[in-house]
């Protein structure tokens, strides 16, 4: 069994024992074999990283057999530079999930732990294809442990929020399976990846499909104006729920971008690059001055995800290598923040039952470890050099004031806005004179928060004042990337 | 004389009748309210009878049997088999639930099955309008008969009369064409009349005339619209055991009868029928799906969606032949609609099980609401129950995805650029389906249970519903086997 097999398979193997024999009698145990699962599933990532050869575009790590014969479809695995962080990010941010739900979830705690094991599992599954229907299984099945994450633990209004997500995602994918039917019988009968690359295709199957991934993967970045789930979701979500969503899950769709919609219609993603520009602007702009005037701290980092994300798909459309691996190291960052961030707020809910911003205030006074962490995520949300936050923000930014001034200016005209609605938020929450009862009785993070917390601090500093292992494992692959859609495809 | 290949093509049959006759005359001395003998005896036959027919599939002969009368092919053997075992695990799921209501005062549910499947057999081997014909009257009875098992419950009479009503009606109809067949071809025999319409010979407009009654009687017993309106009824005022003996087994023998008449029998008149089989399925996709959302009743609910999912069936088999030039589409097409229809049989089978399994003594379950936390009850059960739901939905990794995807594929890739935007359409309303099966996930996972009481079943029951709920899941994961399986049978059928 190849790496790659493992990486996905071992965490799945874990959710589905805990599933079979976990009973809420035995919660520690669960919880421990939970946490024993992610740790596996971690280290066998770690290879990847250590044998992964930085000077080739080339998928590494390959696995190809046959899977099924009627549609030639194969269970074929491999990751390049865009690829690999992504592996690696979901298994970490995994552990921490786990740690996350540790108390906090006392119902059905192997279901939990469980279906955020499977859920793992499946999003580095769609990391690794390089099988169109393979990847689209993977895509999809990730929708089922995230439903019933969400309604079985989510908040009050959990039953709208679990079936927008699902269904508003369906959507989405459905459109981009009819264009994956279309693609496989186009090149005659093939659903593997690289043929699909090197497939010419004329104008406007190019702009059909382009249309049909944009629609699966717009509303999973999500773009702006199909950003409407996410609020929704994020709020009703549990804590280790939203992490993921926002981690992870969001970062399937810029993935989709870069692996479906540019390489295999270049002609089409050219021709409406602009469109995406302005949609990526409007989501840095207008979607931040939204997050500005929320007055629940979870539709406020929800609002900031999108902003950031349009960073991501901004970076993505200007064509510059600079751009691209900048969007790329923004969704690993984002990855980290978001999760912190999200997080964050979790510590504060388990002890008040509150999201609103109003409910606290004074934080810092009972809770000085506490309010320390959430200082250094708040930073790295509004991308504070030194950061995991800035570099990739940096990047783009630049890439964009070569493609075009005006774009440029405009995409850090969002630094400000982050900062503002970031900061804002921190003081409201965290600073000034305890005005909430409750404030004065909450108790400090116990060690397993500092833990959780402490992992996430610790990679976004790394990331943030080393960037280099992140860019060098991208650099070939989005050379290489950059040289293809360069190409037309038109005959 | 009968010839030996005559008996070898049909031996499995005459074993169900001769022990359908056996069990009938056995279970006059059986006084146990449970009828364990008859059960036993019934399942051991079918399970004789499945692995024969197994035997004979995997053999891969055709054999033409009693003056061409009934044939013996890989795809009849398959499917023949797959009935036999969808009607032993719906009397191991139905046998508790009759026995606490009644039915099984006499031992007519095991015997009655036994004739229904005979029936099924026929209509899969028939290669004969009249033999078809024959079966189809043999099922059907048998199953009107059933749907009135229990006779002092005023619904499972009504929907025994709208079944029997509708159901001649339906015959009718389908006699009515094949008369008309009959009076254009002069024969009955199904290869007798592909040559005479292949030859051009006959009149057109007749043949026509003719097809559109046989079309119309097989929408009947498929339940496509605007010939859906007794599945509702029947499927919500049925016992619920005896739903699925109407809902799950008999959908196999529909396919093969349709496979039998439009394929094997009218393929050149195939441009006419597509045009009838896609509004139909357009018409089913569309009223299955938009109706289901709103029903309250978990039967009635599958009944609607057994509608839409039979649109994709038909989506299926109508994909089949594009101007004659590739048998590789034309096999595809065909297999996708056996494989659609296995999977189907294999989900609803499940999905029926569990409701059975919570219709306890004096309670049906049968509102949705009737499932409210069964996660929190069984999570087993759940589990199996939440499998089957997605399935049907078509969400990977399991199995009705890939039925919904051979379909698909077979629509798309035959090549008319309508079909691109029918398969569109057919996906926006698996998204309305996705919609309705969620809910019923919704109430079982997401809402407080009603009732904490024990979920109790008998050992052979838990056993086999766990099968049947791993297999929705493994043959997701692993669909390969089976999609070869109806590919290579579908070939030897068409001869290619």
């Amino acid at each position: 069994m190849g790496l790659l097999s493992l990486a996905i398979w071992t965490p799945i193997a874990f959710g589905v024992v805990l599933l079979a024999l976990g009973r809420d009698d035995q919660a520690q145990t669960v919880r421990w074999l939970a946490l024993l699962g992610a740790v596996c599933s971690f280290l066998v990532t770690l290879p990847l990283y250590s044998q992964f050869n930085t000077s080739t575009a080339a998928m590494q790590f390959v696995e190809n057999f046959s899977w099924i014969d009627r549609f030639n479809v194969k269970y074929h695995l491999g990751v390049d530079g865009i690829s690999l962080w992504f592996v690696l990010l979901t298994a970490f941010i995994n552990v921490v999930v786990i740690i996350a739900g540790w108390e906090v979830i006392t119902r059905r705690v192997n279901q939990y732990m469980g279906a955020f094991l499977i859920l793992s599992g499946l999003m580095i599954g769609v990391f690794c294809t390089l099988d169109g229907l393979l990847f689209y299984v993977f895509f999809e099945a990730t929708l089922i442990p995230m439903y019933l994450i969400i309604g079985i633990w989510g908040g009050p209004n959990k039953i709208y929020a679990a079936f927008k997500f699902f269904l508003y995602t369906l959507l989405g994918s459905l459109l981009m399976l009819v264009a994956l039917i279309f693609l496989y019988t186009k090149s005659g009968g093939s659903f593997d990846l690289a043929v699909w690359h090197a497939m010419p295709l004329d104008r406007t199957s190019q702009t059909l499909l382009f249309f049909a991934f944009f629609a699966a993967f717009a509303v999973k970045v999500p773009m702006w104006p199909v950003h409407t789930w996410l609020p929704d979701v994020h709020v009703e979500a549990p804590t280790g729920g939203s992490a993921v969503l926002a981690a992870i899950m969001l970062k399937l769709g810029a993935y989709g971008f870069l692996r479906f919609s540019l390489p295999i219609a270049p002609d089409a993603a050219h021709e409406w690059a602009g469109l995406m520009i302005a949609l990526s602007l409007i989501a840095v702009v207008y979607v931040g001055l939204v997050a500005m005037v929320q007055q629940d701290m979870k539709k406020l980092v929800a609002y900031s995800s999108v902003a950031h994300m349009g960073f991501v798909t901004l970076g993505f459309f200007i064509f510059i290598d600079l751009g691209m691996s900048g969007g790329l190291v923004q969704m690993i960052a984002h990855g980290f923040v978001s999760g912190a961030m999200f997080l964050s707020i979790g510590v504060l809910y388990d002890r008040v039952h509150s999201r609103e911003i109003a409910s606290y205030g004074g934080v810092v006074n009972t809770m000085p470890k506490f309010a320390a962490f959430a200082l250094f995520f708040a930073m790295a949300n509004c991308g504070l050099p030194g950061t995991a936050g800035f570099v990739g923000e940096w990047m783009v930014i630049l890439a964009a004031v070569k493609f075009n001034f005006w774009i440029g200016f405009a995409a850090a005209s969002a630094l400000i806005f982050g900062a503002a609605y970031t900061l804002w938020m921190f003081k409201r929450v965290y600073l000034g004179p305890v005005t909430n009862d409750h404030v004065k009785e909450l108790t400090d993070i116990n060690s397993r928060e500092f833990l959780m917390l402490a992992l996430l601090a610790a990679a976004v500093l790394w990331m943030g004042v080393y960037p280099k292992p992140f860019t060098d494992v991208m650099d070939a692959s989005v050379a290489q990337l950059l040289k293809h859609v360069a190409i037309s495809k038109l005959n | 004389m009968i010839d030996k290949i005559s008996w070898i093509a049909v031996y499995p049959d005459m074993v169900l009748l001769v022990m359908a006759c056996v069990i009938a005359l056995l279970d006059l001395g059986i006084k146990s309210p449970m009828r364990g003998t008859t059960y036993v005896f019934t399942l051991l036959t079918l399970g004789v009878v499945a692995y024969m027919q197994a035997d004979l599939a995997l053999r891969g002969d055709t054999l033409y049997g009693f003056g061409n009368m009934v044939v013996s092919d890989t795809m009849g053997a398959w499917l023949k088999c797959f009935a036999t075992i969808a009607v032993m695990v719906t009397l191991v799921y139905g046998r508790p639930y009759s026995s606490h209501r009644g039915m099984l005062r006499g031992g007519e549910f095991f015997t009655l099955s036994i004739f229904s499947l005979l029936g099924m057999s026929v209509m899969i081997s028939g290669n004969n309008l009249l033999v078809i014909y024959m079966g189809l009257e043999l099922l059907t009875l048998s199953s009107y008969a059933l749907v009135a098992l229990r006779r002092d419950n005023a619904t499972a009479t009504e929907a025994a009369m709208k079944y029997f009503v509708l159901g001649a009606m339906a015959s009718g109809f389908l006699l009515y064409g094949m008369s008309m067949l009959y009076g254009a071809t002069g024969s009955l025999d199904i290869t007798t009349i592909f040559k005479a319409i292949s030859s051009g010979q006959i009149r057109h407009q007749v043949l026509v005339f003719g097809l559109v009654f046989i079309v119309s009687g097989l929408a009947f017993k498929l339940g496509a619209v605007p010939f859906h309106m007794w599945i509702p009824d029947v499927y919500q005022g049925a016992p619920t055991a005896i739903t699925l003996m109407i809902g799950g087994a008999p959908k196999l023998a529909a396919f093969a009868m349709t496979m039998r008449l439009l394929v094997e029998g009218l393929l050149p008149l195939a441009v006419d029928w597509q045009q009838m089989l896609l509004m139909l399925s357009v018409g089913s996709l569309l009223v299955g799906n938009l109706a289901a959302i709103a029903q309250t009743n978990v039967k009635r609910m599958l009944a609607f969606s057994t509608i839409s999912q039979m649109g994709f069936v038909l989506l299926g088999v109508l994909s089949g032949v594009v101007s004659g030039d590739s048998a590789t589409y034309t096999a595809n097409a065909y297999s996708s609609a056996m494989f659609y229809v296995i999977t189907y049989v294999l989900t609803t089978l499940a999905s029926f099980g569990v409701l059975l399994l919570l219709s306890q003594e004096g309670f049906e379950s049968e509102e949705i609401a009737d499932l409210a936390g069964l996660n929190q009850r069984s999570p087993l059960y759940a589990g199996v129950m939440a499998v089957c739901l997605l399935s049907l939905a078509g969400i990977p990794p399991l199995v009705g995805f890939y039925a919904k995807l051979a379909v698909l594929q077979a629509l798309v890739a035959s090549g008319q650029g309508m079909h691109l935007g029918i398969a569109v359409f057919a996906v926006l309303m698996s998204l309305i389906g996705a919609f309705y099966y969620l809910r019923v996930i919704k109430v079982m996972y997401f809402d407080a249970p009603i009732t904490a009481s024990n979920i109790v079943a008998p050992l052979d029951v838990r056993v086999v519903l766990c099968i049947n709920g791993a297999l929705v899941l493994v043959l997701g994961l692993l669909p390969g086997g089976l999609l070869a399986l109806c590919g290579s049978a579908i070939r030897k059928m068409l001869g290619t």
